[in-house]
């Protein structure tokens, strides 16, 4: 008998929940407060006693030890403690990923998947001062200047555009499509900012290509979600989400430093969106709605490209605002209006959108939404992707 | 915080007080920051396979033998990518913007990459694939001293 190695269908997402997302240094609550919030949020939201919770896994070296937080929540027992490797947002899916396994594997029962980031609290990406010296990567960069992420990540984007004739307007429209639907989510730190392209043009460079508007903002803010066996997800009030397939990792030496990555006009999605594919047994043509981690716009050009959307050199006619906009558009993307204009919650606040897309409860809801696509962080590694799914397409 | 905010250096590309690069406890990169202060650019290279490398690692990344050598290359190479930063993300840098880092692949050492600035006027067109030559920048008043290359075009 031959035993399939796979996650597809096999645990499900019974709820969600996050904290009010703030601008950095506008919490009121301490990081800590903050993850606890969102963990009982999503208890809430799934009708779960959070003591039934037996595992944590997260992304990022989060602050929000799963120790600390069993104890602070008087948790019977605690099965699994998982942290994916890695910085950045790369390790938004594979965290659920990595939960979703220990179930799958009997490890634990009821998972909660989880980021805390209260960046005005503890430093926001975007400064770098207070660093005497530097070693590693770090060194080839920062005495030339270049030091925070939109200066690490312009030059990959730049050679991208030279390579495939990608124009500005593609970077443009996957900035308006998300303030466009951060327009509809009450939850959104942009909610009420409206942005059009004469305001997009207009905005200073933070590091060319990159205007103000390509980078993601600096928040403050907690998300999880509740993961238990597909099984078990009927009995519970929501429709279950479920997980069809996961993926992570890295291309050939991406992660060569300093940017000596073979492919280096790359989101690195190049085996992690194939892998993501086989797992799911679905194609792009199925996929109904998009979350797509913008660090940076141009991040997002390269990852679409690389999970089969369109080719590179077809990005300047695929990313238009009509084609990336709910519900009429070809491909939604970004329906909360994501690490944009939502909340950078380090790409927790996309996976729990596409959980609401699935369950057709998105203030800008996607027609098709029986298979939505989360993709993590791009141009890092190990980068991860996730496909969520309704039960009709188990 | 910042001694030499009042004496601006006339001869640093970007204003002092950015981070220093020092080599990792362990001395893996100590031979190439030694090198570029005595205006020696050395780059890995396999003694066992001949493949370049860089940055370096205590391994040949393609036949596994340990301990590459530091091999010293010609300083130029042709713009492989490039960026025009304007948003200070450091204190040193408030008010001192705009400036250009510059991506830079080195054809006779395997096309390994570096990451400089590009000396000249920060607004000048640059090209994807123009020759640039290495340039040495040093810093014997810092604490600890270091040196960094930079490129211009040649």
């Amino acid at each position: 008998m031959t035993r399939e190695r796979t996650l597809r269908g096999r645990v499900a997402v019974v709820g969600i929940g996050e904290t009010p997302y703030y601008k950095h240094g506008q919490s009121p609550d301490a990081e800590f407060k903050l993850a606890l919030k969102a963990i009982l949020a999503a208890c809430a939201d799934a009708g779960l006693d959070p003591r039934q919770i037996d595992g944590f896994a997260s992304y990022s070296d989060d602050r929000s030890e799963a120790t600390r937080l069993a104890a602070a929540l008087g948790l019977p027992r605690l099965r699994t403690a998982t942290m994916q490797w890695g910085g950045g947002g790369g390790g938004c899916c594979a965290a659920v990923a990595n939960g979703a396994a220990a179930i799958a594997t009997g490890q634990a029962d009821c998972v909660v998947v989880f980021r805390s980031l209260a960046q005005g609290q503890y430093g926001r990406f975007g400064q770098t001062t207070g660093v005497n010296t530097v070693s590693g990567e770090k060194s080839y960069l920062m005495a030339y200047g270049v030091l925070s992420p939109p200066q690490r990540f312009a030059m990959r984007v730049q050679r991208y555009m030279h390579e495939h004739g990608v124009r500005q307007e593609a970077l443009r429209a996957i900035a308006l499509a998300s303030y466009h639907h951060a327009q509809a989510n009450p939850r959104a730190v942009m909610h009420g900012r409206p942005l059009d392209e004469a305001r997009y043009d207009e905005s200073r460079w933070i590091a060319e290509p990159f205007h103000l508007f390509d980078c993601c903002m600096e928040n403050d803010g907690a998300a999880a979600l509740v993961l238990v066996d597909a099984e078990r997800a009927r009995d519970f009030a929501n429709k279950p989400v479920y997980l069809l397939g996961a993926a992570s990792g890295a291309g050939y030496r991406f992660a060569a430093h300093p940017h000596n990555s073979p492919e280096y006009a790359s989101a690195n999605f190049g085996t992690v969106a194939r892998d993501l594919y086989d797992m799911a047994r679905v194609t792009p043509a199925d996929v109904g709605v998009v979350q797509s981690y913008e660090n940076f716009t141009g991040g997002v050009v390269m990852a679409l490209a690389e999970h089969g959307f369109f080719k590179p050199e077809e990005a300047n006619d695929f990313l238009t605002l009509d084609n990336l906009t709910a519900p009429k558009g070809r491909l939604p993307l970004n329906t909360s209006g994501g690490n944009l204009a939502e909340c950078y919650m380090h790409g927790f606040e996309l996976v729990l959108e596409a959980v609401r897309q699935v369950r057709g409860t998105s203030t800008s809801q996607a027609p098709r939404h029986d298979v939505a696509l989360v993709v993590g962080g791009p141009m890092v590694a190990p980068a991860s992707n996730l496909m969520f799914g309704s039960e009709a397409v188990l | 915080m910042n001694p030499q905010a009042t004496t601006p250096s006339t001869t640093s590309y970007l204003p002092e007080g950015l981070p220093i690069p020092v080599p990792e406890p362990d001395g893996l990169s100590a031979p190439y920051w030694a090198g570029l202060r005595e205006e020696r650019l050395l780059v890995q290279r396999c003694a066992h396979c001949g493949t370049w490398q860089f940055g370096p690692e205590w391994i040949c990344h393609r036949c596994h033998a340990f301990d590459p050598e530091w091999v010293a290359v010609e300083p130029k190479g042709r713009i492989y990518s490039w960026e025009r930063v304007w948003h200070p993300a450091h204190a040193s840098l408030k008010n001192h913007g705009p400036y250009l880092a510059v991506l830079v692949e080195l054809p006779h050492a395997g096309l390994v990459r570096m990451v400089g600035n590009l000396l000249g006027d920060p607004m000048q067109t640059v090209t994807i694939g123009a020759e640039v030559r290495g340039v040495y920048e040093h810093h014997p008043q810092a604490n600890p001293p270091y040196s960094l290359l930079h490129w211009a075009l040649a």
